[in-house]
């Protein structure tokens, strides 16, 4: 029980819980944003690692650290584009659509970081987002070193949760989008396009997911790795149905993730002698699973979920 | 004039092949962009390619062998698929039946010498079959998405193996590598040729999609599979028995998987490891979208798509252009295929405007 006392009351453990949860909470969002729409996109594991790349090369080759974020919310809002073309336009499956795209951006990233950097054998480092200590609130104890001394992509991201909460729920654009992925019928008799509004859903969603990517080489590590990501991406997807497809619940949900996250890197140091690593390294996994199967029965999917729209089209 | 869409009832034959071949050959010459921001003559990178594949009897044996673990996932995708049951989780359920090979054929068990392979087989079919009823399981009780819950197992899977081959299944004379035990001498198959690679495996592979071809064309179950593939609430109202048809088709789209990595440990490897796979259940999706969905078409699919892996390895070899660019074709052979069966789905027809 100490141990786990120990672990809880540490400001360290709250603010690596934030850390790790802070590109799961892009991911959801994005995901999130794209479903609400009524189109599911499994690209996001693939995403997540082109906007890891194109951010981390960006600054690499010289760009300075937002313009990194921009050039990885552009790959992913590519990708996206790609994927609502097939999906929305074509009405493909939403399904082999978005595994096609996650081994397409997979492995067009790794392509180019092998033909970018050929030599290198070990991966270079660029200088990542620093925290920022917001002046005073970062001295309170405890809740400072937790909170106060995150780095301004973290911020964006928290921001980000308020800025889509508040577009869906009371805005037009908002109503619309909800009721293009419930009820798409009742938007386009409203004279707004069905096709036009999920195509702009799912790239906005892709471009949020891509930050996810970014955040990884450029906030919590200073470098790209192959096969960093690491199912982050289905995890999001696990963490939208636990949210119920809220940016509220979303938020939380990550959040609870990273504490698990984190908690399991310390329980690991403590009694890693006795366990295995890879039964910690199993356990966010199996949560996620576990997290679905839970609410799986109540999940209120939005209605429209995988059906393609074409312009006057009876129920 | 304008472009109008009429939807077809079925697509023939024909069509259906020549909208594969296009995908290859599209993703192909896609990658040509690449190759030349690489720095190198595409026609030359394609012949290096050809002649890495399939250019001498090693060559076409290495891509013999590769072909083989993906006829198997291949397969696997495809019977899921048929039924619209989401299996991405291939690759764990490789694992599992590489697992069960080495628990069961490296002597834990005393086991007469001519049953070990049919038991290694058994077990390997069992165990990966498993691991894909458990999803189709949870999503007949509680409703829970197959396709994510498959995804994540993987991950759950690979660490499980790299546990166990840390720990207790860890072949103490192998210089520290974290591998398994080794596979008894009678539990291994044999090569095809003296001196090449390609071994058994191969056999098994083009067997199970003879097998799986029957089942789909002649049996009950191979009619069950397509009405619920169809149309779920009509097969039920027409009283088909959907979710005992589910978890079969469940069981053998996992145990193909799991034949798959019997056949890496028992053909090629000899061991277990956590490096076994190189996204052979990745690629079986591609694989059986690229057949079509088609058992026999499967197996086509598998040996290009092993071509383009052997070919690019060869290639990136002589000519530095990273090997990543096979990973690459394979992701744009399944869009183009996608984007082919628009084609299957819908005839595109000029219409004058009187007409409309």
């Amino acid at each position: 029980m100490d141990i786990l006392l120990d672990i809880f009351a540490s400001a360290n453990f709250w603010a690596a819980a934030i850390r790790i949860a802070t590109p799961l909470i892009f991911g959801v969002l994005g995901a999130l944003i794209c479903e609400r729409a009524g189109v599911l996109n499994l690209g996001i594991e693939g995403i997540f690692v082109a906007g890891a790349m194109a951010g981390w090369l960006a600054v690499y080759l010289g760009a300075g650290l937002w313009g990194g974020v921009l050039i990885a919310a552009l790959a992913g809002a590519m990708f996206g584009l790609l994927h609502a073309f097939l999906t929305v336009i074509l009405g493909l499956s939403q399904h082999v659509s978005g595994i096609g795209i996650t081994l397409l951006a997979t492995s067009a990233s790794y392509f180019t970081y092998r033909t970018t950097l050929p030599d290198v054998s070990s991966p270079p480092r660029i200088a990542p987002f620093q925290p920022i200590a917001v002046p005073g609130l970062s001295e309170l104890p405890f809740i400072g070193p937790a909170l106060f001394q995150q780095t301004l992509f973290t911020w964006l991201a928290l921001a980000l949760v308020a800025v889509v909460a508040f577009v869906l729920y009371r805005t037009p654009l908002g109503l619309a989008i909800r009721a293009v992925g419930d009820n798409p019928a009742s938007v386009e008799a409203q004279g707004l396009s069905v096709r036009g509004l999920r195509i702009g859903a799912v790239v906005i969603g892709s471009a949020l997911m891509a930050l996810g990517g970014a955040f990884l080489t450029m906030s919590a590590f200073d470098a790209f790795f192959f096969g960093m990501v690491n199912g982050r991406g289905w995890i999001c997807i696990a963490l939208v149905v636990f949210a119920s497809w809220q940016p509220g619940k979303a938020l939380l949900g990550a959040l609870l993730f990273g504490a698990f996250d984190a908690f399991q890197i310390r329980l690991q140091a403590e009694i890693g002698q006795v366990v295995p690593g890879q039964v910690f390294l199993m356990l966010p996994y199996l949560l996620s699973i576990l997290a679905l199967v839970l609410v799986a029965r109540k999940a209120d999917y939005p209605r429209a979920l995988l059906q393609p729209w074409t312009k006057g089209q009876r129920h | 004039m304008s472009l109008r869409l009429d939807p077809r009832e079925h697509a023939p034959l024909s069509l259906r092949l020549l909208v594969s071949l296009l995908a290859g050959l599209t993703a192909l010459l896609l990658v040509a962009v690449p190759v030349m921001a690489a720095g190198a003559n595409p026609f030359e990178a394609y012949l290096l390619m050809a002649q890495g594949a399939f250019g001498s009897m090693f060559a076409l044996s290495e891509t013999l062998n590769r072909a083989t673990p993906l006829i198997l996932t291949g397969l696997a995708a495809a019977v899921a698929f048929r039924a619209r049951l989401w299996n991405i989780g291939a690759e764990g359920q490789l694992y599992m039946g590489a697992l069960a090979a080495v628990l069961v054929g490296s002597g834990f068990l005393q086991l007469p010498a001519p049953l070990v392979i049919p038991a290694i087989m058994l077990a390997g079919f069992l165990a990966g079959g498993l691991m894909m009823v458990i999803p189709a399981m949870l999503k007949q009780r509680f409703g829970a998405d197959e396709v994510v819950i498959t995804l994540l197992l993987n991950f759950v899977v690979i660490l499980f193996i790299q546990m166990l081959i840390e720990g207790p299944l860890k072949d103490p004379l192998a210089m520290g590598w974290p591998q398994s035990v080794p596979l008894l001498a009678e539990a291994k198959f044999d090569k095809l040729i003296p001196r090449l690679r390609m071994h058994w495996g191969l056999i098994i592979g083009l067997v199970a999609a003879l097998i799986l071809w029957l089942m789909v064309k002649r049996t009950v179950l191979g009619f069950e599979i397509k009405a619920v593939g169809e149309n779920k609430a009509a097969a039920r109202f027409a009283g088909i028995p959907v979710d005992a048809t589910m978890l079969k088709v469940a069981l053998i789209s996992g145990g193909l998987a799991g034949l798959a990595g019997v056949g890496e440990v028992a053909g090629v490897k000899g061991y277990l490891s956590a490096d076994l796979s190189p996204g052979f259940g990745y690629s079986g999706i591609v694989v059986a979208m690229l057949a079509g969905l088609s058992p026999i078409g499967s197996v086509v699919a598998a040996v290009f798509i092993a071509a383009v892996f052997v070919g690019a390895d060869s290639m990136s070899r002589a000519t530095g252009i990273s090997n990543y660019l096979a990973d690459l074709v394979v992701a744009l052979s399944l869009l183009c295929v996608l984007v082919g069966s628009f084609f299957l789905r819908f005839r595109l027809r000029w219409q004058s405007r009187q007409e409309a």
